[in-house]
Order: structure tokens, then sequence, then C-alpha cells
């Protein structure tokens, strides 16, 4: 097992010279460090995997909520409908561009910018595969955490930026909300980066290898790894503003929030962010809680299932096979629960999801120290 | 180190350092935002327009105005013949047309002074129940869907589709359905139209059930209405309130009990209220509720009137329809209890003419609705559209 890398514990990340291996890494990865085709060519299949999750996606959760009630959802475009994402972006490229005549057309048009560059630059840092990885930086796990909320910065331009009272609403409960929740999601995500002892999002998953499968990965190696693992996936639900805590755009309170005001591409734009966020959230708790590109499947005998279910190719499979599966919980939780109001929102990060992951991070560390 | 008052804009504190002021805090005041909810608002049901003055969140006022959706239905009636007002009655309360039919027809059958055929009583009835089903459901769909619980909505919808289904193959309308005429009814029901009708209220038992248990129990659905936009029910009195409205806090009022028309007194059924167990007597979720359980008592009824239906043998659902109306000269008032309270009928007739001198609506919403300034204030947005999806007005009916 993976007891001798799991010896190495200390905390290095928090002294200085890591930070600045951290911006060297940065900043290589943008000038100097790697040639500039390298970052294109890292960065053409990121683009892609983000449109898929966002085409997908968007007609996933249509299929999905059909289901759910009853309904068949699109039918008509290709069959069973699959090609209507594409239709509709090719509908929205045609529309025409409009900007309020009110509105602050500078933060107008930066807005969906920002929002899709918050969501986007984490795709970086994400393992998609044992031979794939953006930029292998060894704070992955905290650039993740700290790229998204950039989308603050994005939505607040947004609200503010299209002079519409209900925006700006929807805006300022996004900003008290993602802020609020970021804390809670951070201290859950510290809790898997504490039983793996690094930052480094490749290493996180190679540290959840092994012959037993799903036995290894983190969210099974520990007695309290749950409860970090669920207060990460509820704060992420409040990050990317999905049910049941939509209410930066909640539809019956303030028509669209934020994005009311949004037509066209940058409508579009705002939506692969929403889309892309999903998937982002999705798969860092796979990464951290779920053995990221792992097999879960375990050796049964001389059947060595995990061994063939492993390897570069089949990473992917299985990364975004379990990015695809919190995605759809996603939904699950969308199309069946109401949504909280902002009072109970808040009372929800602060006096529950935050108490309960500090003590599961106390409780994760005194089980780091003392494990058997 | 001294204050000024900055016209308006709050005090700032200043000091004065030789000949330059500077600025020690500002103390910037703050300013209530007017908010024009509707008339087109995902959560307004319709062309209403709240006009609210918030601080933050919290509304501190909200004025409802109306009159977006003003047909000149009263006016429109006093140009028509008493039988020709009824397809104008189905477009007040659109969800409910046969409940507006019947109310209207009860009104001027009172004028009129005339003995109906009991199986156009039953026949009514049933039309009339199955139509508060299909009200009540959107109610409920709608509500959870201002919550933002999407799904119990298209539920609704699924099941109020095969009411409507039902009504049209009686009327040949889905909605605006002419039905119920003065004296009796456009047509008898169809062949099997009783037994389609008994298989929905077995259909639709569990379908109800499934209902209450993704929204009445369903912890965030429960918290979002207990004890939000109290009424009590000596000021829902005084403000004039019906319906389930009026048994959400508490008050045991039904007109089918308390004045009853029709066969409704031959029937067994409850009138359901809140015992303040499940929710506080008085507030959006009782309001709920008790929708919830009259549709279940509507179930009894229609397979109550099944049961007890006389024959079609002889039945011609025309034949106590008189030729001409063209009542003594008098006034009358009829009221029937619609799925949103009393809708109450005034009908003045000069006795000379065949259409009605005066003939004015008395609208449940429109009373309903104007508890609203009492109701928000001091709510937050969100609870605001809880408060308005809980009073389940029809703009139709509030503007005629």
């Amino acid at each position: 097992m993976s007891t001798m890398l799991l010896s190495q514990f200390s905390i290095p990340f928090l002294m200085g010279n890591s930070l600045n291996t951290w911006s060297e890494a940065l900043a290589g990865f943008y000038l100097y460090g790697l040639p500039l085709g390298l970052v294109i060519v890292a960065a053409i299949p990121l683009v892609f995997i983000a449109l898929y999750s966002l085409t997908y996606g968007v007609y996933g959760e249509r299929k999905i909520s059909a289901f759910m009630q009853d309904r068949l959802g699109p039918m008509e475009v290709g069959k069973w409908g699959i090609l209507q994402t594409i239709a509709d972006i090719l509908k929205l490229l045609q529309k025409e561009d409009i900007v309020p005549a009110s509105a602050d057309k500078f933060l107008f048009v930066v807005g969906p910018g920002i929002l899709f560059v918050g969501s986007f630059l984490a795709f970086a840092v994400l393992p998609f595969s044992s031979a794939f990885i953006g930029a292998n930086l060894n704070v992955g796990l905290f650039f993740a955490i700290g790229i998204v909320a950039i989308e603050v910065v994005g939505i607040l331009a947004a609200g503010w930026g299209s002079n519409n009272k209900w925006s700006l609403y929807g805006a300022v409960r996004s900003v008290a909300q993602i802020v609020s929740y970021e804390i809670p999601a951070a201290i859950a995500l510290l809790c898997g980066a504490m039983m793996a002892g690094t930052l480094d999002m490749q290493k996180i998953t190679m540290l959840q290898s092994g012959t037993y499968g799903f036995a290894h990965f983190f969210l099974f190696q520990s007695p309290i790894a749950w409860l970090p693992f669920l207060i990460y996936f509820i704060a992420s639900l409040a990050e990317v503003n999905r049910a049941p805590f939509d209410i930066p755009e909640a539809e019956s309170e303030l028509v669209a929030g934020y994005f009311t005001e949004y037509s066209g591409m940058k409508f579009a734009v705002i939506f692969l962010a929403e889309y892309g966020s999903m998937f982002m959230v999705s798969a860092i708790i796979s990464i951290v809680f779920l053995g990221g590109w792992n097999s879960p499947l375990p050796n049964i005998g001389s059947v060595a299932l995990n061994e063939w279910t492993n390897g570069p190719v089949w990473g992917a499979f299985w990364i975004i096979t379990k990015g695809f599966f919190f995605i759809f919980v996603q939904m699950w939780l969308r199309w069946t629960l109401p949504r909280l109001r902002v009072d109970q929102l808040m009372y929800l990060c602060w006096k529950v999801l935050t108490p309960f992951a500090f003590i599961s991070f106390v409780l994760t560390a005194v089980w780091e120290i003392y494990r058997p | 180190m001294q204050e000024l008052d900055t016209a308006g804009l709050g005090s700032v504190r200043v000091t004065r350092q030789s000949d330059t002021v500077v600025i020690l805090e500002k103390d910037l005041a703050t300013e209530q935002m007017v908010l024009a909810m509707g008339p087109q608002h995902p959560s307004t049901h319709g062309v209403l327009k709240l006009e609210c003055l918030t601080d933050g969140e919290v509304i501190t006022q909200a004025e409802p105005y109306l009159g977006y959706l003003h047909r000149c239905f009263e006016k429109c009636c006093e140009n028509v013949d008493y039988p020709a007002v009824v397809p104008y009655t189905d477009r007040l309360d659109y969800l409910a047309g046969m409940n507006s039919e019947f109310s209207y027809a009860i009104t001027v059958e009172k004028l009129l002074d005339i003995e109906i055929p009991r199986r156009v009583e039953f026949i009514r009835v049933i039309v009339a129940e199955l139509n508060r089903i299909a009200s009540h459901l959107v109610a409920i769909g709608t509500y959870g869907i201002d919550l933002g619980a999407f799904t119990p909505f298209l539920f609704c919808f699924r099941d109020r589709e095969i009411i409507l289904g039902l009504l049209e193959w009686a009327s040949g309308a889905r909605m605006l359905y002419n039905y119920i005429w003065v004296g009796g009814l456009a047509y008898d029901v169809p062949t099997d139209f009783l037994k389609r009708v008994k298989e929905f209220v077995t259909y639709f038992r569990p379908k109800a059930r499934e209902l209450s248990e993704l929204l009445t129990e369903n912890e965030i659905f429960v918290k979002r209405t207990l004890g939000i936009g109290i009424m009590p029910a000596d000021v829902a009195i005084n403000y004039g309130w019906s319906g389930p409205m009026l048994r959400g806090s508490g008050v045991k009022w039904d007109l089918r009990r308390n004045d009853p028309y029709s066969i409704y007194p031959e029937l067994d059924f409850k009138v359901p209220v809140p015992d303040g167990k499940l929710s506080v007597i008085g507030d959006c979720l009782s309001r709920h509720l008790v929708r919830a359980w009259e549709m279940d008592e509507s179930l009894k009824i229609i397979e109550q009137c099944i049961d007890k239906m006389p024959s079609a043998e002889g039945f011609n659902p025309r034949s106590a329809i008189p030729k001409r109306i063209r009542p003594k000269a008098g006034e009358v008032y009829g009221r029937a209890e619609n799925p949103r309270g009393e809708l109450g009928f005034y009908i003045e007739s000069d006795g000379k003419s065949t259409k009605p001198l005066r003939c004015k609506a008395r609208s449940s919403c429109f009373v309903n609705l104007s508890a609203m300034k009492d109701l928000s204030k001091g709510q937050l947005i969100p609870d605001l559209v809880a408060i308005i999806g809980s009073i389940d007005i029809v703009l139709g009916e509030v503007d005629r």
C-alpha cells in the first residue's frame, strides 16, 4: 500500500519557500517555464472538455429533469434530441448582442468573461488522467480553491453593470453566498489534503491507487472522511449556485438574478461558466475523496480487474464518469428540492457547516497522527 | 471636531487642521429602494404589480397595483342577454371556469325562481368539484415554483391535464367551458364519463399523496412557509377573506356548508381547517395544507355524486332552460364557494329588459389580495413571494 508515501507527512506547503515555488510555477505556466506552444496544446483538450461538459451537461439536465417530471425533454434535433444544445448554441450565436442603454458597458461586457475564466482556469490543475494534467502545480488544490473565487468578481461586475435592481440583488446575494461557503468548502478540502500530505492534485490522486480499488480512496481510508466529503459536496452546491442554494439566480424571486439582462452569446458564456463550474467541483470532489482517475474496481483473486481498468485512457474515463455522477446528483437535487431563503442559507453555512468542518478538520488531524 | 450635515446624505464628522477640513468618518445615510415587482415578474401570477419599498432584502411596504387585465366584465354584462353572460364568467377565474358558471347560474335561477332537474345538479357538482381539484393543483404547483421546487408543478399539471381532458370531453372546451347554463346544462355528460371520472379518482389518490411527500413533508418547504405571513382570524374576517385563505386562519367557513346551494347538503364532506399541529394557524403553510386537504374532500364528493346520480333515461339537460329570460324587477345576490373563496354575483333587473341592469361580481381574489399590504410588512423578498403564492390570485378575477 501507499504507507510509504503517507509516512512522509509534513505540511511543507505552509512554508515560505513553497509559496515561492508556487508563484514560480504559475509564472512558468504562463511565460517562461513552458514554450507557448505547449501551453496551447495543453489548453485545447481542456477547452474541449469544458465545452463537452457544457453541451452534454445542458442536454443531460434537460433530459434528466424531463424523466423526473414525466416528460420526454428535447426530442426533435437529432436522435432523442441529442443535438439540441448545439442548435441552441447556434441560435444564441446569431442573436443580436444587446447591451442595455443604461448599463455600465465595460462591466457588462467583462463580467461574463471573468466568470468563464474563473471556472475554466481551475480546469488547468485537474488531472484528467495519469498522463494528462494542464498544469501540474504543487499547490494545485490551493490554486483550484483560489481561482474559483474570481467568479465572485465576474458576478458582481455582471450584476452591477446591468444597472437592474434584480441583477444587483442577485449579485449581492451571490457574493455573500460564495464568499461564505468557500470557508467550509476549503476546510473540508484541507481534510483531504491532510490525508494526502500534499496539495499536488496528481499526487493526491496517486496516493489513492492500489490493488483494492475503491478501498484506497480517501473517503474509505478514514472513519470520518465522509464528514468533509459531505460538507464539501453541500458547500460546492452553494459555490456554483445550484439548487437548493440557487438564491442568486432565484427565478421566482429575482427573475434571473445577476444575468437578467444578458442575452445572446454573453448569456451562453455565463451558461458555459455555470456548467463548467459544476463539472469542476464534481471533479475536485472525485479527485480529493474518490480517487480521481483511479479505477474503483478491486482485484478479486487472480482476476486483476484493477490493473485491467487502469491506465491513461481508462483514467480519463473514470474521472469523467465520477464527475458526471456528481453532476447527476446535483441535477437530482435541483429538480427535487425547493429553494432555501437567504437567511436560512447563511445559517446553514455559519452555524452548521463551518463548525462541522472544523470538527472534521481536528478529527482528521487526530486520525492521521494516531492512525493504526 | 464637529458634525456637518451634508444635504441629506448623512452626517460627516470632520475636524479642521489649520485651514483644511479633514473628514474623520462618514455616516452615510441609507435610502430605501423602490422595487417594482411586476407587472412582468415570474411570481406575480400574471400581471400584478407590487411596488415595494425595500431596505436591503426587507420589504417595508408593498402596494399592489391592479387593473392590467381589466376587461370591463360588469359593463359587458349590461349589454348582453342573461345567458350570454355565462361565457364571460369563464374568463373571470379562468382556472375554475365551471365554478364561476355555477355561481352565476344559481344566482340567475334564484332571481327567476325556477326548479332544475336533479341530474343537472349532480353533473354540475361533479364538474365543479373536478374543476376545484384542477384549480388547487395549479395553486399548489405554482406555489412549489414560487419556492423553487419545479418538479411538483409538472406533476400537478400532468394530473390537471386529465381533468381538463374530462371536462373537454363533456363541454368541448378545455378551460372556458360555457357548460353550465342558466336552468340547465349545455349537454348531458358523454356515455362512460362517470366511469372515467371514477378511474381518475382512484388514479389521483396516490398521486396526491406523492405530491404531499414532495412538498408538505419536505423540510425546506416547511421552513419556507411555516410561520410566514400569519393572518389572525379576526383580521381575516374584517378583510372579508373567504375560501381556503379564511379557513387557513382557522375559521370554519365554507359556503357549501354555511349557505348551502345545489345538492351539497345531501353530501358528506368535511370542511378542513388547520389544527395548529402541522402549522401555525393562519400562516402560508396552513393555507397550502387547506388546499391539499380540500382536494381529498372534493374526491369524496365526486365519488358520492357518481353513486347517487339519477339515471340518464329521458333526461334532457336543457328541459328547464327558459326560452327567454326576463326576470321581474328586483335584485338578487347569489354566491358559491369557488376554489379561491366566495364568488358572488349581484344582479339587478328592471323587469322590462332581457339584459341585466347591473351585474356586479364579488371577487374572492380581489378581496384576499387587499390584505397584501398588511401581510408583507417587514418580510424578506423571498417571503413576499411565498405570501403572494399562498394567496393564490388569478388576475382575471382580480381585475375582471
